[in-house]
């Protein structure tokens, strides 16, 4: 408890050099944050209670930027925990498939996001798919690594007494899998925030990535500051949202850590 | 067949004969199904180019002087991003991870930074320092500090209690004992952060590149940027892409091998964190 106090006073005491700083020197690039937070509020969070404070503005900004995340991380995972399972268990397949899964990765997704909007043509559609190519890299290698650390008298046993492939999966695979899937979730999750961005920054309709282009071209450095700061928040906020899940949903593995160790 | 735990440490020449012989057959059936579908129609070839046309781009790359001019601004951005962040990271980290006062202090900084990526900064940096190789070596340094930073940190946690003690009872100071044990002891780990901070350097250095254009100056992501823009041209976007590709696992062997090198004693390498 004390030290999350130490934490947040040397971030309270940041901000306040901050804006003593900016006070004093005026400068157009560093806007003090108050003058921030002031135009996050008018932004996006001064709106009626009955849309839960948002303005129009968040509405039609934020929420797409969102909903584009989670949707490219939703396939990430749809299409990434099977193929990642079934590799991880046939030794054969995944050394056929391997070195070019690792070549795949190696490429800078960033590098694609032109050809998505060409395959997709330019919209919601493209971005989501350009997150959900970025973002099955990680989660898709680590599912592998972590099926295949499947323990092997546990996987025998399961065989010897005829333990139906459904049942297999679901209590042995896929708990020996858990540990490993979140921790390429979790690379996964700041990924799909640098791609949303990306995406939106090159071209896109509506966003937060799209309101900081338009921010940056009419020089509204305090604006400009204010999409900065969101995103930092929404970063914080999901990956913290993933910590919480994993906290939960591996609670029994640490319990056995414990046992054993 | 089912695989056993992870790979074995020590495979036999014949095992590592299948293994590469297993990787090129799926590295070939790819492409040939990549071809397949294009060359059948299924894949219309306005949207998607052959897999053949790719490759005899990315060839012809190769000997382009325009792509070798931009693979060397990527070069040269990356290295001195890299070199000003190991230059940054590792003295920071060596007294965050030495002074426990000092650590949780900081700490809410780091973390509240660490989350804002790179590529969000690339308006403000651009209005701030300008387009060109300033605003780029900032930024890649910017995102490659925080790998190097917490692997650092890392090691100084995995140093041998004993070892540190066993210099203080000898009367060493703080600074020789963080000179003598910490720093070879936490070398392997600085060496793991500065791989992962590379591949960072390479992704931020092309996405500043997709992002702002030409106007930024050279590199691949300006390269990409040309290719894309008028008349899009995915067979050159998709050849580069594949050359960015063999770039970062050059430079992730090169500095595994440089660490391998300058650190002889070290045998195996931490798992990778950060």
């Amino acid at each position: 408890m004390n030290r999350i106090a130490v934490r947040w006073l040397v971030l309270a005491a940041g901000c306040a050099a901050w804006q003593a700083w900016a006070t004093w020197h005026r400068s157009p690039f560093f806007p003090p944050p108050s003058a921030i937070v002031a135009r996050m509020y008018g932004l996006w969070f001064s709106g009626p209670a009955t849309h839960l404070l948002l303005t129009p503005s968040a509405t039609s900004n934020i929420l797409p930027s969102l909903g584009r995340v989670c949707g490219g991380l939703a396939i990430a995972i749809a299409v990434g925990v099977p193929l990642g399972i079934a590799l991880g268990r046939s030794a054969a397949a995944s050394a056929y498939l391997e070195p070019l899964l690792h070549f795949g990765r190696s490429m800078p997704a960033v590098a694609f996001v032109t050809v998505f909007t060409v395959v997709f043509s330019l919209g919601t559609q493209s971005e989501v798919a350009f997150i959900a190519f970025g973002t099955t890299w990680p989660i898709l290698l680590n599912t592998i690594d972590g099926a295949r650390s499947v323990d092997a008298l546990q996987a025998e046993t399961a065989r010897a007494f005829r333990l139906p492939l459904g049942s297999r999966i679901t209590k042995l695979i896929v708990p020996a899998t858990l540990p490993k899937l979140f921790a390429g979730l979790r690379i996964s999750v700041s990924l799909a925030l640098v791609l949303m961005v990306v995406s939106e920054l090159v071209g896109s309709g509506n966003g937060i990535g799209y309101q900081m282009n338009n921010a940056s071209g009419d020089y509204d450095l305090t604006g400009l500051w204010a999409g900065i700061v969101l995103l930092g928040i929404l970063g914080y906020a999901l990956n913290a949202a993933v910590l919480g899940i994993e906290h939960h949903v591996l609670a029994w593995h640490r319990g056995a850590h414990r046992l054993t160790s | 067949m089912r695989s056993h735990g992870a790979h074995p440490p020590s495979l036999t020449w014949k095992a590592r004969a299948t293994r590469w012989r297993r990787g090129l057959v799926g590295l070939a059936a790819f492409l040939l199904l990549a071809q397949l579908l294009g060359s059948s129609g299924v894949l219309s070839r306005s949207v998607l180019p052959l897999a053949s046309t790719v490759l005899a781009r990315a060839a012809g790359l190769a000997a382009s002087p325009r792509f070798l001019t931009d693979l060397a601004a990527t070069l040269a951005a990356w290295a001195a991003g890299l070199a000003t962040a190991a230059a940054v990271a590792v003295p920071c980290g060596l007294i965050l991870g030495s002074v426990p006062g000092v650590r949780s202090a900081t700490r809410a900084l780091v973390e509240f930074l660490r989350p804002i990526p790179a590529v969000v900064l690339i308006p403000l940096v651009a209005l701030l320092l300008g387009p060109g190789l300033r605003m780029n070596v900032t930024l890649i340094a910017y995102a490659a500090v925080w790998p190097v930073l917490l692997n650092t940190i890392y090691g100084l946690d995995d140093v041998d209690p004993l070892a540190k003690e066993t210099l203080r009872a000898f009367g060493f100071g703080r600074i020789a004992v963080i000179r003598r044990v910490c720093l070879p002891s936490a070398a392997p780990f600085i060496v793991t952060g500065i791989r992962l901070a590379s591949s960072v350097a390479i992704v931020v250095s092309i996405g500043i590149g997709v992002v702002t254009g030409r106007i930024d100056g050279n590199g691949i992501g300006a390269f990409i940027a040309d290719a894309s823009t008028s008349a899009p041209n995915t067979a050159v976007v998709l050849a580069a892409a594949l050359w960015a590709g063999v770039l970062g696992l050059a430079l992730n062997a090169l500095i595994a091998w440089a660490g391998r090198w300058a650190l002889p004693w070290q045998r195996s390498y931490p798992g990778e964190r950060g």
